[in-house]
């Protein structure tokens, strides 16, 4: 595919509670943030504004509406919003500048999860007849892969902890995270469980936040004259909704994104990988065949902070960061969405 | 400038929806009301249970259903320390995935032991049906660990 | 095994939330508690938002200087409610207008009161009538509606444009 350039990305302070600011008071500084890389005004001077975000999460109906009133859609823009991550949202821009309408777009994703009770909240995205009315939430889903995995001497609890303190380390150069530190292996086994075998450290937090992008072709790049990134692969493929039928200690749906997203036509130097829960990194970086010399979640990954509706797209950003920062060749970024790795998206991304 | 105060409300969001059930769901939550749990066929010949409308893999529309047992073994559990409001038991239990006799796919419901202690997988399990079934997932109130039988 | 069919199944959901207002609307909400209105303005077109959001939704930039307005207001556009809506206690026909405070540049909804349905128009000026100060809460309805005042109608191309002393160009 032609590449899509990525010029400009900013993310939030992942905090646990954002109290006292609405949809556009968390979206407005992202924003602003992202238009300073590039040198512009607003979305006015984009051809394009994609959102990703979910109502639910704060019970506030038509909230990604009142999210349109920080882009300054005066005269009328060309926009629009997914229910979903807004690495999705990325993935609409990109197929719009690839059609040729759109030179340009602004992605940004947002969620402000703590009014509600997120894991119950997600529980309702489950199959609605048999699922949906036990109320079973999105950790224990998750606490019944990891068992499985255990079961079958995939992975070990040791395992398991040697990713949390590596993303709690990693985290420490990361001035967004909302959990960071130096959590030994033993410090994180020596914790109780919480929905065993997970404990808690094993769970993304849940953190209120936005994060923005600025894309374009490698022309507007140029004229931009602003540092980019390639985007030279992206796809994201969905497994069956019916979560006991599939294999849940494996991810398909990550290993064909990634194929088609051309991850091993070189060497990935750098992964961002969207992994709410421990082993969940684990499951896919197997799935990827990841090389061991890879570096796994500099940022510290969603163990560190986890915006729902924008981790997905601050993934491909942290790859951004690290490429134009020179600290990085080719890297991967991964979104994920639903249950236990429903849904995964991939996207390749290389120096320029 | 102003100071704001942090102004705070308490709500609830109610979506009172009745939904439509289809042909397949349609056929297992009456055979709940009479405390039998139905799978489907897939089209690899394996039982999957709770029966679904179309084959996971081929696509292929299931119509052969298939009765198992309201007894079977753990596969996956995970215990609840501290329950939610909305989960089906108010006390510590365990969420489990439970391959029922006769099926080749587990089923994710709920069971009430006593302690983790008590559970690991394979561990035997039964339905514990609630006294007035209407059709519904939830006519299975829980499992229960089986006693088990001393040798001899 | 049961032949009967079941054709539909209760799906009720209920998700408990704690909504917490933002910056914005809760320092207007704060103002509104003590009987005062107040706008904000955008630093780039100077338009004045009530109630505010913390942003020009036109322009795209943060808002933050806070304006004082007074409740007088104009009629931009107004409806008669004929139809009973349950668990509202106010009983129809009444109005429910588009307002736009003097100062200010967007219309909010408020009730419209003490006036005949027949004569009420666009254009035409009305002012609060607050409900006692000891019943003053973090709430819009501190207002109790607006009703009409003795002062000429506004031309339909001023509206939204007065100043906050009520006047508009060309006013004499």
């Amino acid at each position: 595919m032609n590449p899509v350039a990525v010029v400009a990305y900013s993310q939030s302070e992942c905090r646990a509670d954002a109290g006292a600011m609405n949809e556009v008071e968390m979206i407005m500084p992202q924003l602003q943030a992202v238009y300073e890389q590039v040198g512009i005004d607003n979305a006015q001077d984009v051809d394009f504004v994609c959102s990703g975000s979910c109502d639910y999460l704060q019970g506030a109906a038509f909230a990604f509406v009142a999210g349109v009133d920080a882009l300054g859609a005066v005269p009328p823009i060309c926009e629009s919003h997914v229910e979903m991550d807004a690495a999705w949202a990325l993935y609409e821009a990109i197929l719009k500048i690839r059609a040729g309408h759109a030179q340009s777009a602004l992605i940004y994703g947002f969620g402000k999860s703590s009014p509600g009770e997120l894991p119950t909240v997600l529980s309702q995205q489950l199959d609605p007849y048999y699922l949906a009315p036990l109320w079973v939430d999105s950790i224990a889903l998750a606490a019944l892969q990891a068992r499985l995995m255990l079961d079958s001497g995939a992975i070990s609890e040791r395992d398991m902890a040697a990713v949390v303190s590596r993303a709690r380390r990693s985290a420490r150069n990361n001035p967004a995270a909302q959990f960071a530190g130096d959590a030994t292996i033993e410090e994180v086994l020596s914790e109780p469980y919480y929905l065993s075998p997970l404990r808690r450290s094993d769970c993304c937090p849940v953190s209120d936040g936005a994060s923005a992008m600025i894309i374009c072709t490698v022309d507007q790049a140029r004229a931009w004259g602003c540092p980019y990134a390639l985007i030279t692969g992206i796809d994201h493929r969905i497994e069956t909704h019916h979560l006991t039928l599939r294999d849940l200690c494996d991810s398909s749906s990550t290993r064909q994104a990634a194929q088609t997203a051309g991850a091993g036509e070189g060497h990935i130097d750098t992964a961002e990988l969207y992994a709410p829960f421990s082993h969940q990194e684990i499951i896919l970086r197997r799935s990827l065949s990841l090389p061991s010399d890879c570096i796994v979640n500099p940022s510290g990954g969603v163990l560190a902070g986890n915006l729902m509706m924008a981790s997905g797209l601050s993934r491909v950003g942290e790859v951004f960061r690290r490429i134009v920062a020179g600290d990085s060749t080719r890297g991967l970024a991964h979104a994920t969405s639903g249950p236990c790795l429903q849904h995964n998206l991939v996207a390749v991304l290389e120096a320029a | 400038m102003s100071q704001a105060d942090v102004l705070s409300q308490s709500f609830e969001l109610g979506f009172t929806y009745t939904r439509s059930v289809g042909p397949v769901v349609g056929r297992f939550l009456p055979a709940m009301k009479q405390r039998q749990i139905l799978g489907i066929r897939g089209s690899d010949g394996r039982v999957l249970v709770p029966p679904v409308e179309f084959d996971p893999v081929s696509a292929e529309a299931l119509s052969e259903f298939v009765p198992v047992a309201s007894e079977g073994t753990v596969a996956s559990w995970s215990w609840v320390y501290h329950p939610r409001d909305s989960h089906p038991l108010a006390h510590p239990f365990a969420w489990a995935f439970i391959l029922l006799d006769g099926a080749d796919t587990p089923l994710l419901h709920c069971v009430d032991a006593r302690s983790p202690e008590v559970l690991h997988t394979g561990v035997r399990v039964i339905a514990r049906w609630v006294d007035e079934p209407c059709g519904h997932i939830r006519d299975i109130r829980c499992f229960t660990p089986v006693p088990e039988v001393a040798d001899g | 095994m049961a032949d009967d069919i079941i054709s539909e199944m209760a799906a009720p959901i209920y998700l408990p939330y704690r909504f917490t207002a933002g910056r914005a609307p809760a320092r207007f909400l704060a103002q509104v508690r003590r009987g005062v209105l107040t706008g904000q303005r955008c630093p780039r077109c100077e338009k004045v938002y009530v109630p505010p959001r913390g942003s020009c939704a036109a322009c795209g930039v943060a808002t933050e200087e806070e304006v004082v307005l007074p409740d007088k207001a104009t009629v931009e556009s107004f409806t008669i409610v004929y139809l009973p809506i349950p668990n509202n206690p106010i009983e129809p026909p009444y109005i429910v207008a588009n307002l736009v405070l003097d100062g200010a540049h967007i219309s909010f909804i408020h009730l419209l009161s003490e006036c005949d349905n027949q004569t009420v128009r666009i254009g035409q000026r009305v002012q609060a009538v607050w409900k006692d100060p000891e019943d003053w809460d973090y709430a819009l309805d501190n207002i109790r509606y607006f009703r009409p005042i003795d002062e000429g109608d506004v031309p339909v191309a001023h509206i939204g444009h007065l100043d906050v002393d009520g006047n508009w160009e060309g006013d004499t």
